[in-house]
C-alpha cells in the first residue's frame, strides 16, 4: 500500500513541479497520438463513409475485414512496420525507424480501422431515405456526402474517443518502432514498461497517473460536446 | 388513362406537358415493380398517386425525381430528356419532395428550411428572406431557433414542407406527408396545405394510400396497384366510373356484384344478379357477364311499411344484417337476396328505427350502377 501512495506522491510532485522530463514525455505522447488520431479520422472517415454509402460484390466481406482491423494487435502492427521500415527492409531507405514518426505511422495503422469500423456503422444507422432526401433538396454528391457527416457526427465523436484512446494506451507498436529512446521517442506507455522494469514504481504509478488523466480529460470533453448535442 | 391525361392537359391550355414519364420499369429480383407506359403532368395541377402500401407510389416518385437510377424509361423536363437535354443535377434543383418521415437535419428550424438554399449557394440575406417567409406560411415562426430533435411530428412535417416550399420549385413531390401524423394534427396541417398549394399553384405529385386525402387535395387521380396505373382521371370520373374491380373497391364502391346481361336496348339493361333484376345503363349485349358497382351514399333506405313514391327504377326489400357507426355516418349492411350497403345519417337511422332484423326497403337509379365488363 505504502508503494501506492509514494507513487501517488511522487506522481503529483512531477506533475505539479512540471518535471521537464515527464512533461518532455506527456508532450510527445500528445503529439503522436494526437497526429495519428487525426491521420486515421481523415482516412477512416472517408474511406468508412464510401464503404458506408455504396454498393458493391463482396460489401460484406470488406465490412468484416474493417471490424476484424478494429482489433488488431499493436505488436503485430509493430512487427510488420518495423520490417518494412528496417534498414534492408522495402521502405528501410527513408531511415525513420526508431523516431516519433515511425510511431505516428504505426499508430495510424491501429486507429484507422476503428475510425473506419464506427464510421461504417454511423453511417448505416442514419435513415435511408436522408440520402435521398438531401439530394432531392439539390445537393451536389460532395454536399451529400458532407450532410451525412455531419449528421452522423455524435457516433463519429466516438470514433474520435476510441481512436486516441486506443493509440495513446498502446505500447506494443511504439516500443518496436519507437525505441524507447530518452527525450526522443519515450512516451507515457513506454516510459512507465521501463520504469516498472527497473523498479521504479513510484515513476511508473506517476506516468500511469498522467496516462489515465489524459486520457480521461479528453474523454471528458468530447462526451461533453455529445451529450450537449444530444436532445433534451 | 392517356385520354384523360390528354384531356387535362388541353383542359390548362398546354401544350407540353411539364413533367412526363415514359416507359418506366423497375423489376427487383424478377418481379416487375413499375410498369408504366405513359404519365403526364400539367403545369400547376395537383396529382395523387393512390393505391395500398406496395402499389409502386413511391418507387415512381423516387423515378420521377431521378434519385436513382435502377429503373428503365425515360423522364422529360419541360419536353427535354433529363440526363441528356438537361442534366440531373439542374433537374433536381428544380424539384423538391417531401417523405413520409419529416427527415431533418440535426440542427435548428431556421437552418433546416434553409438547407436547400445553402446547397444552391444562395445568398444569406436572401435566405433569411425566404426562409422567414416559409416559416410564417406554415405556423411555424416561433420554432426558428428550435432544435429540429425537439419538434412534435406535426411540427416536424411543417418544417420538412417549408423547406421544400422555400425552394419555390418548378414540381413537388410529396410522398405520403401526412400518413404517420395523428387525426387532427393531421387535419390541420392538410387543410393548411390545402390553402397554401391552392396560392401556389405549385405542380404537384402527391402519393398517398388514403382514398380521401386524395380527392380532397387533387386534380386529377391516379389509381396504382402492383406497380401499375390502373386508372387516371378526375376525382369525380374515378369515384363513379371506376375501371375495373380492384379500383372501384378502392374508391369507396361497397356493393360489386357480378352478372348477366338478361335485356338491352336503348341504352339500357336489365342485370339479373341470382334471380334478382337490376336496371342499369349500358350497351352491353344479352347473354354479357358483367360487373355491377354501386356506391353506398346512392343507396337510399326507407321502411317498406311506409309507402312512399319510390322513383327509382330498382326497389328490393332486404334485412339488414349488421350496422356499423363509420365517424359521421353508419354503414348499413343488409341482404336483398344479393348483398347491398347503403349509409345513412343518424338521423336516418333513429327515424326508421333501423337495427339488425329489421326488413326494409332498399332502392337506388339505374344511373347510379356503374357496369364493368367481366374479365375472363
Amino acid at each position: 500500500m505504502e508503494l501506492i501512495f509514494e507513487g501517488i506522491k511522487r506522481a503529483f510532485i512531477l506533475l505539479f513541479t512540471f518535471d521537464p522530463e515527464v512533461m518532455g514525455i506527456t508532450l510527445l505522447s500528445i503529439k503522436v497520438s494526437g497526429v495519428a488520431t487525426f491521420v486515421s479520422l481523415l482516412i477512416g472517415i472517408s474511406v468508412g463513409t464510401a464503404v458506408a454509402l455504396s454498393t458493391f460484390p463482396g460489401k460484406k466481406i470488406v465490412v468484416s475485414l474493417i471490424n476484424t482491423g478494429m482489433g488488431l494487435p499493436p505488436v503485430v502492427v509493430g512487427l510488420f512496420v518495423s520490417i518494412f521500415l528496417w534498414r534492408n527492409g522495402p521502405l528501410g531507405f527513408l531511415g525513420i525507424l526508431y523516431t516519433p514518426l515511425a510511431m505516428i505511422i504505426a499508430q495510424t495503422i491501429i486507429a484507422t480501422p476503428i475510425v473506419m469500423g464506427i464510421t461504417v456503422a454511423a453511417m448505416q444507422q442514419l435513415p435511408k431515405k436522408l440520402r435521398l432526401q438531401i439530394l432531392a433538396l439539390g445537393a451536389s454528391r460532395v454536399q451529400m456526402v458532407w450532410t451525412l457527416i455531419k449528421e452522423a457526427r455524435l457516433p463519429l465523436l466516438a470514433a474520435v474517443m476510441a481512436g486516441f484512446g486506443g493509440v495513446i494506451s498502446e505500447i506494443g507498436a511504439s516500443i518496436m518502432v519507437g525505441g524507447n529512446i530518452k527525450g526522443y521517442s519515450r512516451v507515457l506507455t513506454t516510459a512507465t514498461v521501463m520504469e516498472t522494469g527497473k523498479g521504479n514504481f513510484e515513476v511508473a504509478i506517476a506516468l500511469s497517473i498522467i496516462l489515465l488523466l489524459l486520457a480521461y480529460t479528453i474523454n471528458l470533453i468530447l462526451t461533453n460536446i455529445q451529450q450537449r448535442e444530444r436532445p433534451r | 388513362m392517356n385520354s384523360s391525361c390528354a384531356q387535362s392537359l388541353h383542359g390548362t391550355g398546354e401544350t407540353t406537358p411539364v413533367l412526363e414519364g415514359r416507359g418506366l420499369r423497375v423489376a427487383r429480383s424478377g418481379f416487375s415493380i413499375l410498369d408504366i407506359d405513359t404519365i403526364l403532368i400539367a403545369e400547376g395541377e395537383v396529382l395523387s398517386l393512390v393505391g395500398p402500401n406496395g402499389a409502386g407510389k413511391t418507387t415512381l416518385l423516387v423515378a420521377l425525381c431521378m434519385l436513382t437510377k435502377s429503373f428503365q424509361g425515360s423522364i422529360f423536363f419541360k419536353g427535354k430528356k433529363i440526363g441528356e437535354e438537361v442534366s440531373i443535377d439542374t433537374y433536381r434543383r428544380k424539384i423538391a419532395m417531401v417523405f413520409q418521415e419529416a427527415l431533418l437535419f440535426n440542427t435548428t428550424v431556421f437552418e433546416n428550411v434553409a438547407s436547400g438554399l445553402n446547397f444552391r449557394k444562395v445568398k444569406k440575406s436572401k435566405i433569411r428572406h425566404i426562409v422567414d417567409e416559409n416559416l410564417e406560411r406554415f405556423g411555424i415562426a416561433h420554432l426558428k431557433d428550435r432544435s429540429a430533435r425537439t419538434l412534435s411530428g406535426g411540427e416536424a412535417q411543417r418544417v420538412s414542407l417549408a423547406r421544400a416550399f422555400a425552394l419555390n420549385p418548378d414540381i413537388l413531390f410529396l410522398d405520403e406527408p401526412f400518413s404517420a401524423l395523428d387525426q387532427p394534427t393531421r387535419e390541420s396541417l392538410i387543410s393548411d396545405f390545402e390553402a397554401i398549394i391552392g396560392e401556389s399553384r405549385t405542380t404537384t405529385i402527391f402519393a398517398t394510400h388514403d382514398r380521401m386525402e386524395a380527392l380532397r387535395l387533387s386534380d386529377r387521380v391516379a389509381v396504382m396497384d402492383g406497380g401499375k396505373i390502373l386508372q387516371m382521371g378526375y376525382p369525380e370520373e374515378v369515384m363513379n366510373h371506376p375501371a375495373d374491380e380492384f379500383v372501384a373497391s378502392f374508391v369507396g364502391v361497397e356493393t360489386i356484384l357480378k352478372g348477366k346481361v338478361l335485356e338491352a336496348k336503348e341504352g339500357e339493361i336489365v342485370v339479373s344478379i341470382g334471380g334478382h333484376k337490376i336496371e342499369a345503363l349500358g350497351n352491353d349485349p344479352p347473354g354479357e357477364h358483367i360487373i355491377l358497382c354501386i356506391r353506398p351514399e346512392n343507396v337510399t333506405l326507407s321502411s317498406s311499411s311506409s309507402g312512399a313514391q319510390i322513383s327509382a327504377r330498382n326497389v328490393f326489400p332486404g334485412v339488414i344484417e349488421k350496422i356499423t357507426l363509420l365517424g359521421l355516418h353508419y354503414r348499413v349492411d343488409m341482404d336483398c337476396g344479393f348483398p347491398l350497403v347503403a349509409y345513412v345519417t343518424k338521423h336516418s337511422l333513429e327515424n326508421m328505427s333501423l337495427n339488425a332484423g329489421k326488413t326494409i326497403e332498399a332502392s337506388f337509379k339505374a344511373t347510379a350502377v356503374h357496369v364493368l365488363k367481366a374479365k375472363g
